[in-house]
């Protein structure tokens, strides 16, 4: 009795998990689907959109007429860059705010924390107008710089958490073996925090692709990544459904990828921990 | 434990974070301060002249301002309400054992990771379109007449948009809490006769508040400056009727140029946001010392 009514019970959570899932999830396979179609087909009724044929002839549209490996490129260097160079700066104050933990370290992270609070819309004029007077507007390294300082204090705090729990006894143990600062450092930190890095990367770069504040607000065509290049699409373009469908297919693929691989490191980065 | 030379390593080695983070503070923030109290017009360079609070005066006195205001709440609110409740139902949904959880749960986070003007041109193209629209087409087919849900009822259509977006999140969050729920407490209730809703409310809420706070919080930091969205979908139209509060600054300071004013309306929305940051910050701090 008691396992009927169990089986029950999971078919019909099956059921209505699937059907959610899938309506939650449409919206993205639909444009994958207008993708492969024509442009004649793509604005049909959904039925006669499914069974009409396949193509890859907006794929081919898109390439050639509106130059997207410029885009793309532009988003793997900004949202690369700004990571890899808030890796670099953040992974020694991380490190050191770990394991060196000082009267301030708390009130020091906490501020950190805090300037990612203040919203882009309060500093736009300033930075728009400096972007301008020092010929930065819609240049890469310009963009690389904001995206580095926004995500800075992110980043910062998901290493803190993770160098956090290699346990400080490992280092004491190395210290009176006689292990030096540097190959504390090199041999014992390293590999211990290599994990952490590298979801903390992934993460960051998830979260500079898609950041459609300062790229739509600081470039214009050059430095453009895929957030603006979509955004190009805005009208009336837009009324091209398979062109904008291959076009936002092939902006979204590859972060659509990463991301699954990160679930759990995001609940941890965008909670600054508070939720592991 | 740490010698005097491991300090000074250390302060040396958080110095450069520190200083960048302090910079980006305090130069762009002092300059928005510094020019909301100027007469500032781009269109006229070199007539800038001190006015005191008259941009905020001014600024606060236009009745775009007040729509502004009024669609961010309604935008923080509307979407915060769909994705607390879904995001719970859904998690408690997803936290079931049933056959392929693990694509179902890949199904519901991928919203999550579609770049803003791409969710947003994908939902006002491809369904909300009043002549091709996925939503249209039903529409015809049940013989109703289609609706054109972005003049019509802009905001709400993108409180929809945006809560698409960020229904994940919530839902992975929460997923993620319900699962560090305590099973044996759970089955000790259920052994003594409490039925669902009593295990619910009394076990499952307790356990999830702290959760639903911190998500509440985070979601508010980004909410309050949803701008894509806006921009790739209505340009804040019709009128004021979807223009948020970054948008009107967006606006008021680049497409209009006054930049004294558009400063004016930055502060305020610092200052909006610092409310919500006070809050969030003493959630996060707590959670540091246990």
């Amino acid at each position: 009795m008691a396992r009927k009514t169990t089986a029950t019970r999971e078919a019909i959570t099956t059921v209505a998990a699937w059907t959610i899932g899938f309506l939650i999830f449409f919206p993205i396979l639909w444009i994958i689907i207008l993708s492969f179609k024509s442009e004649g087909d793509a604005i049909k009724t959904p039925l006669a959109v499914l069974t009409s044929d396949w193509t890859l002839h907006s794929y081919a549209e898109v390439q050639e007429r509106s130059n997207y490996a410029r885009h793309f490129w532009n988003s793997v260097v900004l949202s690369l860059g700004s990571t890899i160079v808030a890796l670099v700066i953040a992974i020694p104050a991380a490190w050191s705010m770990a394991f060196v933990p000082g009267k301030r370290t708390k009130d020091l992270l906490m501020w950190m924390l805090s300037t990612k609070m203040m919203p882009a819309v309060g500093v736009l004029v300033p930075m728009y107008l400096l972007f301008r007077d020092f010929g930065l507007l819609d240049s890469r390294i310009g963009l690389v710089g904001v995206l580095t300082l926004i995500n800075l204090p992110i980043v910062i705090w998901m290493l803190y958490t993770y160098f956090k729990e290699i346990p400080g006894e490992i280092l004491e143990a190395a210290r009176m073996d006689g292990a030096n600062l540097r190959s504390e450092i090199l041999y014992i930190l390293t590999p211990m925090a290599v994990p952490g890095i590298a979801s903390t990367l992934l993460l960051n770069v998830i979260l500079a692709w898609n950041e459609a504040f300062w790229t739509l607000q600081l470039t214009t065509s050059n430095a453009a990544p895929l957030t603006q290049f979509i955004a190009s699409y805005s009208s009336p373009e837009g009324l091209f459904y398979a062109k904008l469908s291959a076009a936002s297919t092939m902006a979204i693929a590859p972060i659509l990828i990463l991301g699954w691989f990160s679930q759990k490191q995001l609940v941890r980065g965008l909670t600054f921990g508070a939720v592991k | 434990m740490a010698t005097e030379h491991s300090r000074t390593a250390a302060r040396l080695m958080v110095s450069p974070a520190v200083i960048l983070l302090f910079l980006w503070m305090i130069v762009p923030l002092g300059m928005t301060i510094y020019f909301s109290f100027l007469r500032y017009n781009l269109l006229m360079p070199g007539m800038e002249s001190w006015t005191g609070f008259d941009n905020y005066y001014y600024f606060i006195n236009q009745p775009s301002f007040w729509a502004a205001l009024t669609n961010t709440l309604l935008l923080v609110g509307g979407v915060l309400c769909i994705t607390i409740f879904g995001g719970v139902a859904l998690a408690l949904l997803l936290d079931q054992p049933f056959k392929g959880q693990g694509i179902v749960r890949v199904m519901v986070i991928a919203p999550f990771f579609v770049m803003p003007t791409v969710s947003a041109l994908v939902w006002k193209n491809m369904f909300m379109n009043p002549v091709n629209g996925m939503f249209a087409h039903i529409a015809k087919a049940l013989g109703f007449q289609p609706y054109d849900f972005l003049s019509h009822a802009p905001l709400a259509s993108i409180i929809l948009i945006v809560a698409w977006s960020w229904l994940p999140f919530s839902t992975l969050i929460l997923l993620t809490a319900l699962q560090s729920l305590d099973r044996e407490q759970m089955d000790a209730a259920e052994m003594d006769g409490a039925n669902w809703i009593n295990r619910f409310i009394y076990l499952t809420v307790p356990h999830l508040t702290r959760s639903i706070t911190v998500v509440i919080l985070i979601q508010t930091i980004f909410l309050l400056s949803v701008f894509a969205e806006i921009l790739v979908t209505t340009n804040g139209g019709p009128g004021t009727a979807s223009t948020n509060l970054p948008y009107l600054v967006y606006a008021q300071s680049l497409l209009n140029f006054d930049v004294g004013g558009g400063s004016a309306g930055g502060i305020i929305a610092v200052i909006l946001a610092n409310i919500v940051a006070i809050f969030l910050m003493r959630m996060i701090g707590k959670n540091l010392e246990s």
